[in-house]
């Protein structure tokens, strides 16, 4: 990727979140947030390289520490945001 | 198609689901849908990622994903939803820290090879910056939320603050002038650890709510430029769209509280305002209140907002108010809650709670619903709020909070407000509310205060 085709993705990106957001209830705001941060552990896929990857003990060691991380924030991330969100919808069955 | 295609066409199936997942996550109704797809798109990316034929080893990844999904699942199943504040500060952190893992793990790699090169070492450097100062930004959120650490600020802290920033830019050029010199790298970490820690640790809990979001962006952002560094379209995207949408809760926190982020961040309430004195705005117009008069005064209500705040996640009293709610709906009274966006410790923080209580989300209203209904209510019942009810912020404009929008409860026929004491919010100044003369105080612990006005209900 060229550096102008990558920023042409991260401008392009960016409006598409602020077009996307702009009009969520304020009820939603906590589990957009858990949500949307769980996406954001998709630096993840970047963990899983550097750390298969054969190159320094180092870097493999960084990179294993990075998929920890970054695994706990998407498993638990999707996980308590689901939580969440089932309970919004249980609410609103009882009383329908 | 070779590997490196089916990745390629599997990181944009997975950029689509994460788009139709947040958009998703915007309506009540597919909320739930929106989630799994988002985690159906990392689901893709991860299982894309392992045909990548540079993974050579993949005990370490296994390990590490066990790992991960282990304490994952631990922290999101067993946390309650008064701590949600603290665990999603948490995950941010998490995230922008693996940033900064991955963004140094990348950058040593190629320097060793030698085909560094500029861009790579500046998005290496914004990684480094953005990620670190989320993970220690984050970690201190976290121990204020979690109440292990109390820390304010102290002196001097601007001006230690500002020599780090000189050191973080320094080294940050430094990277991309030497990137050989791998030890510029670390320094830039260090001093952004360190700007992380002070940029929070002064930052009082009912601006939280900012600071969570901002958190948010910042997590994002730090995805996106470790996407720049490994030359990954699905981080730049990911990442982007995360940031843009931290920056719309931010921005939406700040106009809730009529506070530039600035302010937020790198001062305290504006030091202009004049504050009335409490013994002069409370004097002996205080009135105190019981739970069996609160009780009558709601038999004979047709229409009753619930405003809660911070006080109410505190008290763990979101059970007790849903019995009042139903109570009160038997006996044929309308009642909702009215709900200020920074009510509580993170955006959305009251309904999650109130949620939990399985009270439907419909009964929920935000500021600018329930604001003109005042008039109509005849009683208004305020749990753990102090500033976002305070009328000052309409009526004086010298006042610290002036101009900022609050919840008009002094406009209903009756205000119960149930508090501890008449202490003061985070804003430091006394409440005219609590001496208005519709105005009834109700004095004790939020659960076991409404508690007993249902017990009065139920006996009368």
């Amino acid at each position: 990727m060229t550096l102008l085709v990558a920023l042409t993705l991260f401008v392009l990106a960016v409006f598409l979140g602020m077009e996307l957001i702009s009009k969520v209830p304020a009820t939603l705001h906590t589990p957009l947030m858990s949500g949307s941060n769980a996406v954001s552990g998709i630096t993840l896929i970047g963990a899983l390289v550097s750390a298969g990857t054969d190159h320094s003990t180092l870097t493999t060691v960084l990179g294993f520490v990075a998929v920890v991380l970054a695994t706990i924030n998407v498993v638990g991330g999707f996980l308590v945001t689901g939580r969440m969100l089932s309970m919004f919808s249980s609410g609103s069955r009882k009383r329908s | 198609m070779n590997a490196s295609d089916v990745t390629a066409a599997a990181y944009l199936v997975a950029a689509v689901l994460f788009i139709l997942g947040l958009k998703g996550l915007g309506r009540p109704r597919t909320a739930p849908r929106g989630n799994l797809l988002g985690a159906s798109g990392m689901l893709v990316a991860i299982l894309a990622t392992l045909l990548d034929r540079s993974i050579v080893d993949f005990r370490v990844l296994l390990a590490g994903l066990v790992i991960g999904s282990a304490i994952g699942v631990v922290l999101a199943v067993r946390v309650q939803m008064t701590g949600m504040p603290q665990l999603v500060a948490l995950f941010n952190g998490f995230g922008g820290g693996a940033s900064v893992l991955v963004a140094g793990a990348s950058f040593l790699a190629v320097v060793d090879d030698g085909l560094v090169d500029d861009q790579l070492a500046v998005a290496a450097a914004l990684t480094a910056l953005i990620g670190i100062v989320t993970l220690t930004g984050s970690l201190v959120a976290f121990a204020k939320l979690q109440e292990v650490l109390s820390l304010s600020g102290f002196r001097g802290q601007g001006v230690l603050r500002a020599v780090l920033a000189v050191v973080a830019v320094a080294a940050a050029v430094m990277v991309v002038v030497s990137p050989a010199d791998t030890g510029w790298f670390w320094l830039l970490v260090g001093a952004g650890a360190i700007l992380g820690v002070l940029g929070t640790v002064a930052i009082g809990g009912a601006d939280m709510p900012v600071v969570i979001a901002l958190l948010n962006a910042f997590s994002g952002l730090a995805a996106s430029t470790a996407g720049f560094v490994l030359d990954n379209p699905l981080l730049i995207i990911a990442g982007s769209l995360v940031g843009a949408s931290g920056v719309i809760l931010t921005q939406i926190m700040c106009t809730s509280m009529n506070r530039s982020l600035f302010d937020v961040v790198f001062g305290s309430i504006s030091a202009s305002g004049v504050v009335a004195d409490a013994d002069e705005v409370y004097g002996d117009r205080v009135t105190s209140t019981s739970a069996e008069e609160v009780a009558m005064i709601l038999e004979v209500a047709d229409r009753v907002v619930i405003v809660p705040g911070y006080g109410l996640a505190v008290a763990q009293a979101q059970h007790a108010v849903r019995d009042l709610m139903r109570t009160l709906n038997d006996a044929g009274t309308e009642v909702v809650f009215g709900i200020h966006p920074v009510a509580g410790r993170m955006p959305g923080h009251m309904n999650v709670l109130l949620a939990e209580a399985e009270i439907d989300y419909e009964c929920l209203l935000d500021m600018d619903q329930v604001n003109p209904t005042f008039a109509q209510t005849d009683v208004t019942i305020v749990i753990g709020a102090n500033d976002v009810v305070n009328p000052l912020a309409r009526t004086d404009p010298d006042s610290p909070i002036a101009g900022m929008p609050v919840l008009n409860v002094d406009e209903s026929r009756t205000v119960v407000v149930i508090k501890r004491s008449l202490g003061a919010g985070f804003a430091g100044i006394p409440n005219p509310l609590f001496a208005a003369d519709g105005t009834l105080m109700l004095f004790g612990d939020g659960k076991k205060a409404v508690l007993d006005v249902v017990a009065a209900l139920l006996n009368a």
